[in-house]
């Protein structure tokens, strides 16, 4: 019999918060080199925005709630969220952005629900979706790579698009999801050799599938380390798979794109192992993670299929975590020694 | 029941039993229409106008109500005063009429105007009331403001536009800009998670103000040694 803490933290003996939370952060860095090797510096500019962000966000409420600083810091989870979200932003958008997402990360979604642990909505995606529809134009101008913008931008022009008044116009590139999103004339594999970012790429899109393996790559290090389970993962992987298989369409004009597209582009990895698989707001038991993560993937394909955002990752996992506490009650595992679990909504036997 | 004192039904409806922070009624307008602050004061006083009239015509016929149809009569009454309002409105302020369009019929759906016709107009004079009514009214007006201000703020950048909307020509430079043009807009605080989200934490930092005066109070009543046991453990009921 394995005793594994299905309850969170999921930390077992030996581990702690900040080693757990210092893993997830190292398991970055694989996607993170390659958004830097086929986008620039620009993701490194969000995380830096966003992690001084943070710990001052951090520092600050902890003052405020008269808790000691230090203790609060060194457990990394403020570090964690703000790298998430500086990921997640498009690269070399204005300064403010990264530093409004987080701090409405930081203050509104976590410290208000009450803090490390008590927060019901994932932090990281909530600072994602407030400035995703406060900021709609400055949320979807996404750069090119390298490759098809003639060099991404240096230190100076990042330095000029982030802090002066620059325009990254000349920089942005329709992302793989939003050319699939917007044909409906001409077949997929036509597609696939009229738009550079497909033609010069293998599946999902040059730079964005490089990312997205990288993401896979740090994920599966996670699984290795047993810092997050397979079961949301997978499901959330599986669903969106047989989703995309569905209404692939054999790749007409009208197709919502192959199952490949969807894995590899977009936030889809980056999703499956560092943002569903968080343990305070996700579901708790592992058949409960199934669920979670099917809905997940599910959500996410309809979203991006039918919806009015071509990506739909964030939505998707804000979503089932309204739904994360239902999930719970329904997926309670047997106690050892009783019959069936006992739920909140069981009515009580007079 | 007892009518109680004035002041106290002052105090009710501005602070400690507020109809939007604490009874968290009529939230439907609330988080709709507080997008500025014009729509806010436009709103707040239909509905207070609605409240205190209605108030005043309940407890008038408060003898004559049979207890059955009771709910049935008051929704009339109010129905009646928000059909006034709606055509004074029209009259007067057109083109916030304009702007507030459904919500202004909406009105009769307020769950705080009929609460408070059941809940107290239907128990006392007619006097107790309309004040209950007004100062319900003002309690909710004033919370409308608020969130409209700050709304307004974080999502445009200024402050009493469009007031010419409410108060006439006169009023038509009133806009205060409080940030720079290039200010982009926080959309979110216009959007109705904005209004949420602004209620939210009015209602949080209500309860931290009434927590502290609370502490204050407790701190206030010393103890003086030797004329009393002071129990220190358990509660005392």
């Amino acid at each position: 019999m394995t005793l594994i803490r299905a309850s969170s933290p999921h930390a077992r003996a030996g581990d702690n918060t900040a080693r757990v939370m210092l893993q997830v952060a190292a398991a970055t860095i694989p996607g993170v080199l390659a958004l830097v090797v086929y986008f620039g510096i620009g993701v490194l500019i969000n995380i830096a925005l966003c992690t001084v962000t943070a710990l001052a966000c951090e520092a600050a409420v902890m003052k405020l709630r008269q808790r000691p600083v230090a203790f609060y810091l060194k457990d990394y989870s403020a570090l964690v969220t703000a790298l998430l979200l500086g990921i997640a932003l498009p690269a070399y958008c204005v300064w403010w952005i990264p530093v409004v997402g987080t701090f409405v990360a930081i203050m509104l979604a976590k410290h208000l629900y009450g803090g490390m642990g008590y927060n019901p909505f994932n932090p990281a995606m909530v600072g994602y979706v407030v400035l995703l529809i406060s900021f709609p134009v400055d949320m979807t101008r996404w750069v090119g790579p390298a490759e098809l913008i003639h060099g991404a931008p240096g230190f100076g022009e990042a330095f000029s698009l982030v802090f002066g008044n620059y325009n990254v116009d000349g920089f942005t590139r329709a992302t793989p999801l939003e050319i699939v999103r917007l044909n409906h004339s001409i077949l997929l594999s036509q597609l696939y050799q009229s738009e550079p970012i497909f033609s010069q790429g293998t599946v999902a899109g040059l730079g964005w599938e490089t990312a997205s393996l990288g993401f896979l790559v740090g994920g599966l290090f996670l699984l290795l380390r047993r810092v997050i389970t397979w079961h949301a993962p997978v499901a959330m992987l599986a669903a969106l798979t047989l989703m995309s298989l569905l209404f692939y369409d054999a790749g007409s004009s009208l197709s919502k794109g192959s199952p490949l597209l969807h894995l590899f582009s977009g936030a889809t990895m980056l999703g499956a192992f560092f943002i569903i698989t968080d343990p305070v707001s996700g579901a708790t038991s592992n058949k409960g993670r199934l669920i979670f993560g099917a809905g997940v993937g599910l959500l996410t394909y309809v979203i991006r299929a039918w919806g009015n955002y071509p990506d739909a990752v964030a939505f998707a996992v804000l979503l089932m975590n309204f739904a994360a506490p239902t999930i719970d009650n329904y997926t309670l595992p047997r106690t050892y020694g009783h019959k069936a679990p006992r739920r909140a909504t069981d009515v009580e036997e007079q | 029941m007892a009518t109680p004192p004035y002041a106290d039904i002052a105090r009710n409806g501005l602070w400690s039993n507020n109809p939007a922070l604490v009874q968290l009624l009529g939230l439907c307008p609330l988080l709709a229409v507080t997008g500025s602050v014009v729509n806010a004061i436009g709103l707040g006083l239909a509905t207070t106008a609605v409240l205190a009239c209605s108030n005043l015509a309940v407890s008038l016929v408060r003898r004559q109500m049979p207890e059955t149809v009771r709910l049935p009569v008051s929704v009339m009454i109010i129905a009646t005063f928000v059909t006034c309002a709606e055509l004074v409105m029209k009259a007067f302020t057109y083109e916030l009429y304009l702007v507030l369009g459904i919500f202004i019929p909406l009105i009769v759906t307020n769950c705080a105007i009929l609460g408070r016709a059941d809940a107290f107009a239907s128990k006392n004079p007619v006097l107790p009331s309309l004040v209950d009514g007004l100062m319900m009214g003002l309690g909710f007006t004033a919370v409308l403001i608020v969130i409209g201000a700050i709304r307004e703020v974080l999502g445009h950048g200024t402050l009493f536009a469009d007031m010419d909307l409410l108060l006439g020509p006169m009023a038509a430079d009133w806009t205060v800009h409080l940030l720079s043009a290039s200010y982009p807009g926080f959309l979110v605080a216009v959007l109705p998670p904005g209004a949420f989200l602004v209620a939210g934490l009015l209602i949080a930092g209500k309860n931290a103000i009434d927590a502290r005066n609370e502490r204050r109070r407790s701190q206030q009543v010393k103890i003086v040694p030797g004329t009393k046991r002071v129990r220190t453990t358990g509660k005392i009921s």
